[in-house]
């Protein structure tokens, strides 16, 4: 080998042995077998659950560690900073098209299998044979009412004002944003700590509204197609904000220790990505969900 | 842990770390030669678990009535045949191959997030672990086909949330691979090594990747689907809560077309290195290769329904799905064409890599016209769910994807081992085994033509003369293959006293920056970006080379 310091500026960095993959992959594996029993009744208990669970969170906590202190320590060139770039670009791609096979799913619900069960066109012997009598609507639990009767939840109020949230906090992570690059660390911490407010009220409300569905609208999982793909789009997306708020949190604390510098920061930024990309599913949702 | 320590020397320190000693090299590993040789031999250690499961399909089919296992065993042998061959074989062997050749192929020192490639390999075994699982479970394990549509796979025992989940698992396996190698290919090229410069094999695997991460999710959807359709009560996939069991074959499909590109565009870039070193040529047409990739990949999205035809589609997406499969055979067809002047009038020699590259033009080929038949919408009434539709997948896949593989093994190994394989155990092994795959195979296609259905432990008596050349066929391709074994597992070990004694250049007409390093390679490889010189290019012509 040549000498080790005579091109290690340049050098990309590759880091050393890592135990965290291997004992992320037991956890997870523990995680899913440990639900996977409790699915089927098979007497497993919950202990894989708790044990897969708590390991995986340690371990993603552990791991994150090693990079910020790589990042912190200043091991990352620029080079290693676009690899960061494509890669979270590459990830919220994945993630896209996860929503976009339930986003599908309604399309084609909506679109497709519900006028077909009403009898649109060339499938009127379904209509006649299987279904007689259903004509197909929207919102529609299908032609044997699953779930009984429900109430739909209006676009143009507590989602109205979830969108109106979503968007600020996007307005107030630019703005911490911008104070970062200039410098202006207090600033920019206390857009952050406004931005995160904004997630945690979505999320309150949020939870209000999906209790207010079981409990008063008789909206459910259980409610036919249109339960179905509200809430599991719904879900999902509440689960994506989670995560983003708790990201959002992260590099709150990360600010508030003195991290990240005015021109190197793509930790702040792969999260301001990701919260735009939460956003943006957002206004799908409102739309094609809650709305038209 | 140990290594959180070193942070605190800096970045040398570590930089230039030998490999832990022991199994703990192996767990925790972040160099792209280890894991590429972990998910090689995890590789083939699935195909010889998914090949005992064929064996069981065969022998039980060589006659008619009920031979050795029961139909529910059977499915549940059809299903995980499919799910171990596809997920475990073919698909972790080119992402083997990848880790090992891409960082070579482009001149850096490892793949772009080390950590994360670790990951996605060690998610395979544990995943695999819990799917094969459910063969010993209560109700056995899945036998709804490994294509898994609703309402037939919502019946599954205990088993079905294992494998939800491990599909899960698997998933994220190839998500992370994908978005590794799709950044090590576009940030991590040696100077001067521009897009329209790369390998092809760099390439097709670009394109595989990006259809991986487009894709992958779309299927961890669709099974999320079933899942809560079994469990928790949502009706996606039942008509009468408003849904449609032939939604999921649409997202499935729309997962399953491109994974079939998934597995078979790096055996394209493998062929295009492969063919030109034996011809002695450089590639003809490398730019028409690569937009040929491109189409390829970019199709593979909207042709998903001719999975689907018989389920009762209106005839505006019959005919659409139709003309668009059959606009797939353009791009094939270019590299087909240019696989073959490649070799016209070539100095050609014929070691075993070539062997495999030839056998897999002359053999895919054969499966990408039945492909075609298929394509065609009143024809594919007759073929479907029949045999005629196993023995053309089995025609891309063994003799094409896996004869890849295998050719990609040949080649390489020395590379790897720094020592030659038996050169007249290869060539043995290449034509017992393109005797024997098509014996097992060609005959399916008359049966399928007859009528003979797929996915069914018994059969008509008057199938049963090519059934038995089927199984006789399965039978030898599998024994045939360890040959292989012992072959690759001489170059690794150093058996039959064979020595470390090759040159930089193995093949010399091989180009490549990958040619340009010891035999064996070195733990590490391009820390520093080397040269790129002109002679190494795959697209430059050889005229142009010479000066």
């Amino acid at each position: 080998m040549e000498s080790p310091a005579a091109h290690s500026a340049e050098r990309y960095f590759v880091p050393a042995p890592s135990v965290w993959p291997f004992i992320l992959t037991a956890a997870l594996v523990a995680l899913v077998a440990g639900v996977s029993g409790y699915l089927e009744d098979d007497h497993i208990g919950p202990l894989p659950i708790y044990v897969g669970g708590a390991l995986a969170i340690a371990v993603i906590f552990l791991w994150f560690r090693d990079i910020v202190r790589e990042s912190e320590g200043g091991q990352y060139s620029a080079q290693v900073d676009r690899t960061y770039r494509w890669g979270m670009s590459w990830f919220i791609f994945s993630e896209v098209m996860f929503f976009a096979a339930f986003f599908g799913a309604l399309f084609y619900a909506r679109e497709l299998s519900l006028p077909w069960l009403g009898g649109e066109g060339s499938k009127v012997a379904t209509n006649l044979v299987l279904w007689p009598g259903f004509e197909a609507a929207w919102p529609s639990n299908g032609p044997a009412n699953a779930g009984g009767a429900f109430k739909t939840i209006p676009a143009f109020s507590v989602p109205l004002l979830n969108t109106v949230l979503l968007l600020s906090s996007g307005v107030t992570i630019t703005m911490a944003h911008h104070a970062l690059k200039a410098g202006k660390r207090l600033p920019c911490i206390l857009w952050m700590w406004a931005t995160v407010a904004f997630g945690a009220t979505f999320l309150y409300f949020q939870a209000h509204e999906y209790i207010e569905a079981y409990t008063e609208l008789n909206l459910t999982l259980k409610s036919g197609i249109y339960g179905s793909t509200f809430f599991m789009l719904t879900g999902f997306h509440g689960l994506h904000v989670t995560l983003g708020t708790i990201m959002l949190l992260v590099i709150t604390l990360r600010l508030m220790a003195g991290h990240f510098k005015p021109d190197s920061h793509f930790g702040f930024e792969g999260v301001a990505w990701y919260w735009h990309f939460v956003d943006i599913v957002w206004l799908g949702l409102f739309i094609v969900v809650y709305w038209l | 842990m140990a290594h959180t320590n070193d942070l605190a020397h800096g970045h040398d320190d570590h930089a230039h770390h030998g490999p832990d000693k022991g199994i703990m090299r192996w767990i925790k590993t972040t160099n792209h030669k280890d894991l590429g040789t972990l998910y090689l031999f995890f590789a083939f250690t699935m195909f010889f678990i998914g090949g005992l499961m064929s064996l069981v399909i065969r022998a039980e089919l060589f006659h008619p009535g009920m031979q050795f296992v029961q139909p529910e065993f059977f499915n549940q042998m059809t299903t995980m045949h499919a799910l171990v061959m596809i997920f475990g074989g073919v698909m972790p062997a080119f992402v083997g191959l990848a880790n090992w050749m891409v960082p070579m192929m482009i001149g850096c020192s490892d793949l772009a997030l080390p950590r994360v490639n670790n990951w996605g390999f060690w998610i395979l075994p544990f995943g695999f672990t819990m799917m094969l699982s459910t063969l010993f479970m209560e109700g056995g394990g899945p036998a709804g086909g490994w294509t898994m549509y609703p309402p037939l796979m919502l019946q599954t025992g205990n088993a079905f949330p294992f494998l939800i989940f491990s599909v899960h698992l698997l998933g994220i396996s190839s998500i992370t691979g994908a978005i590794n190698v799709v950044v090590t290919i576009l940030n991590m090229r040696t100077p001067g090594m521009t897009l329209l410069k790369m390998p092809l094999f760099v390439w097709t695997w670009l394109i595989t990747a990006y259809l991986l991460i487009a894709v992958m999710p779309v299927l961890a959807g669709a099974v999320t689907m079933l899942l809560t359709d079994k469990y928790f009560g949502t009706s996606f996939f039942t008509a009468a809560g408003g849904g449609d069991p032939v939604l999921f074959q649409h997202v499935f499909w729309f997962f399953g077309h491109p994974e079939v590109y998934i597995l078979i565009l790096p055996a394209f870039g493998i062929v295009s290195t492969i063919i030109p070193t034996f011809a002695r040529k450089s590639l003809f047409g490398y730019d028409s290769m690569v937009y040929a990739t491109a189409a390829i990949g970019f199709l593979s999205f909207i042709v998903w329904a001719h999975h689907m035809f018989t389920v009762g589609m209106p005839l505006a997406g019959e005919l659409f799905f139709m003309f668009a499969t059959m606009l797939i055979a353009v791009p094939t067809g270019v590299k087909v064409f240019n696989w073959v002047a490649t070799m016209w009038r070539g100095s050609m020699s014929f070691e075993t890599p070539m062997l495999f590259a030839v056998g897999f033009v002359f053999l895919f080929t054969i499966g990408g016209f039945s492909g075609l038949m298929l394509a065609m919408t009143p024809v594919d009434f007759q073929y479907h769910d029949t045999y005629f539709v196993v023995a053309h997948f089995h025609y891309v896949l063994v003799p094409g994807a896996v004869f890849s593989i295998i050719a990609a093994v040949y080649y390489w190994i020395p590379k790897w081992t720094g020592r030659m394989y038996n050169e007249f155990w290869g060539k043995t092994h290449f034509w017992l085994s393109a005797i024997f795959i098509n014996l097992t195979f060609f005959p399916q296609h008359f049966l399928g033509l007859a009528g003979m259905q797929r996915r069914v432990p018994d059969y008509a008596l008057q199938f049963t003369d090519f059934n038995e050349i089927s199984t006789i066929g399965a039978f030898g391709f599998f024994v045939t293959q360890f040959i292989f074994i012992f072959n690759i597992l001489g170059c690794c070990y150093g058996w039959f006293g064979r020595k470390r004694d090759l040159p930089d250049r193995v093949w010399e007409g091989a180009r490549g920056l990958e040619w340009t390093v010891p035999s064996p390679a070195p733990y590490h490889t391009f820390e520093d970006p080397p040269a790129l010189p002109v002679s190494e290019v795959t697209g430059v012509h050889d005229a142009e080379a010479a000066h």
